[in-house]
């Protein structure tokens, strides 16, 4: 190899033996019980069960675009809040959110495990800041606007939807009654 | 008469004497003995009645148990469906395509312009493959028009979760379209001339990066990968230098580098620098080259704006006596989204790969379309194209439409 690649070769190296010395697994920025733990205070409710039949099947198949992947979605609920686990695929890879609702609105939209090789920026404050707040409108969509990442259309797109999804099934537990 | 009455006075007296003496008489108990047996009896019973209790809490257990394994054993046994397919849970596929219909003074044609098939597969959490192949032109083989080629391949392993490397033939990092092309994410049925021309986009190569994040919305990307091989009967234009990994000529290798900044939600920026010592491979009338390359990419609400500068700079005596030592252009492209379904667009692109000397050849062209997604994979695309070229060259105007889907 010549003399001249020298320059590119070193950079290439120094960032590899940089990247190298940090041993942690790839896209786990946070365990689902850790996620739990966190938003609970340390000592997360016992889980609850929804099953997704009927007409609750029929709303989360139309916000998702297709079925969920399980016959029924547990979640963690105390006082007026909800936390939920849910996963949907970016382009290629399932995306692990952890979401909390409280009051009907979302309160956080945090990535836990993120395996897409591309569209990671989603993970970070600065994107998943815009849902703080956001609710549901009648036909089921945020209420406002969410900018995307560019390159991470479809990471993106699959955000929006778990943030969507989240809400409705917010409203359709104990958790979401407005009785005092 | 008076006998008879008192008689039967007194008999009456004793019968009715008799049925009160016995209502009043205590009823028969059992005996301690009979009580211990008819105690023992019933907890017999009690115990009879618990054992069944128990086995029915543990079919109610097992009945659970089971229903559990089976929702379970259901939930893991459904195919994903999610944008990607999942042939199994290792292994996707996905793709793109698109149509085009256009009516310009230089053709008016209908041609599948491209339809591209990827495959991914992971090998492990960390380490995959991912390929692109494109048959281009709807037809390809002896005299036809149209090209099966592999646009990618390579092999990607996780070094932790923010740096990763690959090797193989892969999409360089310059531009906007060149690593993000599918129909659904661009205005315009056809790729914008500046980077087709210049960066040339879709430009692909074989050799080895690393990309990564440095800090939050700052990320990387440096490759060392085979360069271009153009030359004088080529007028030295990047475009025809594109080796594709074909058998690619590496007597000088290119090293690329980018730095991109995605910090606020719906920005990007960023910038590319690529080096290649002899652009020809070898021709004696050129020497290296330089590319740099910059742009923003901003998306936010309703609006939406693309602006992008790309140069090269050719050495040797070749590329300069005929301008080419000199080839960059620029684009600016302001959008507007009304909403999910509908966008309309503007384009100003101008180019010019001969622009080292002072003949007139710049190329200009004026683009104004609408795209309607009526899904958001799936795109219909119309745009008015109208040039304005300096000395020469014929301008081409028209109209193109444009059916393009991802998945």
């Amino acid at each position: 190899m010549s003399a001249k690649y020298l320059p590119l070769l070193t950079t290439l190296l120094l960032v590899l033996t940089c990247a190298c010395s940090l041993a942690q697994a790839r896209g786990t920025y946070q365990t689902p019980e850790d996620f739990l733990a966190d938003v609970f205070s340390g000592t997360p409710p016992k889980p609850e069960t929804l099953w997704l039949q009927g007409d609750i099947k029929k709303q989360v198949t139309g916000i998702l675009g297709h079925p969920y992947q399980a016959l029924r979605i547990r979640y963690w609920g105390k006082d007026r809040r909800t936390a939920w686990i849910l996963e949907e695929i970016g382009k290629e890879q399932p995306i692990t959110t952890g979401i909390v609702v409280n009051n009907g609105k979302l309160e956080i939209v945090r990535v836990l495990i993120f395996r897409e090789s591309r569209g990671a920026e989603i993970r970070h404050p600065f994107f998943t800041d815009q849902f703080k707040d956001a609710g549901l409108t009648g036909e089921q969509q945020l209420d406002r606007h969410i900018d995307g990442i560019s390159g991470a259309t479809l990471s993106v797109r699959a955000l929006k939807k778990l943030a969507r999804l989240a809400l409705y099934l917010h409203s359709r537990t104990a958790y979401a009654d407005d009785t005092p | 008469m008076k006998q008879t009455m008192h008689a039967l006075a007194c008999g009456t007296a004793l019968l009715l004497a008799s049925l009160g003496a016995s209502a009043e008489l205590p009823k028969q108990r059992p005996t301690m003995e009979e009580m211990w047996q008819i105690i023992q009896q019933q907890q017999a019973e009690i115990e009879a009645l618990k054992k069944q209790q128990k086995t029915t809490d543990q079919k109610a257990v097992t009945a659970d148990r089971k229903a559990e394994a089976a929702v379970v054993a259901v939930e893991e046994s459904a195919t994903t469906t999610g944008h990607g397919s999942l042939l199994s849970d290792k292994t996707s596929i996905g793709g793109y395509g698109e149509m085009h219909y256009n009516n310009l003074d230089s053709k008016k044609e209908i041609d599948f312009h491209r339809f591209v098939l990827f495959f991914g597969h992971e090998f492990t959490d960390k380490l995959r493959m991912y390929s692109e192949l494109e048959l281009e032109h709807a037809v390809s083989g002896d005299s036809e028009n149209g090209e099966v080629e592999l646009e990618q391949g390579y092999i990607e392993y996780d070094l932790n979760q923010n740096h990763q490397v690959k090797g193989g033939l892969f999409l360089l990092p310059v531009g906007i379209l060149n690593e993000t092309h599918e129909p659904p994410t661009f205005y315009g049925v056809e790729r914008n001339p500046v980077e087709t021309n210049i960066i040339p986009t879709t430009w692909r190569a074989g050799g080895g990066a690393a990309n990564g994040e440095i800090a939050p919305g700052w990320s990387y990307d440096i490759a060392i990968h085979e360069g271009l091989k153009t030359s004088a009967d080529d007028s030295y234009k990047v475009r025809d230098g594109r080796q594709e990994n074909s058998e690619a000529d590496a007597n000088d290798l290119a090293g690329t580098g980018r730095l991109k900044w995605t910090g606020i939600p719906g920005v990007e920026v960023a910038a590319t620098v690529q080096y290649q010592s002899d652009i020809t491979q070898g021709e004696s009338n050129a020497g290296h080259a330089w590319l740099y390359e910059a742009h923003t990419d901003i998306q936010h609400g309703p609006f939406g704006l693309r602006a992008l500068y790309a140069r090269w700079n050719l050495d040797g005596g070749g590329p300069k006596a005929i301008g080419a030592d000199v080839q960059e252009g620029f684009y600016v492209e302001p959008s507007y989204r009304f909403n999910a379904k509908f966008g309309i667009f503007a384009r100003y692109n101008q180019w010019d790969n001969a622009a080292g000397d002072s003949t007139d050849s710049k190329m200009k062209q004026y683009d104004a379309g609408i795209n309607y997604w009526p899904y958001p994979d799936v795109v219909l695309k119309a745009d008015l194209q109208q040039q304005d070229n300096d000395g020469k060259k014929k301008n081409d105007n028209g109209f193109n439409l444009g059916i393009g889907f991802q998945y």
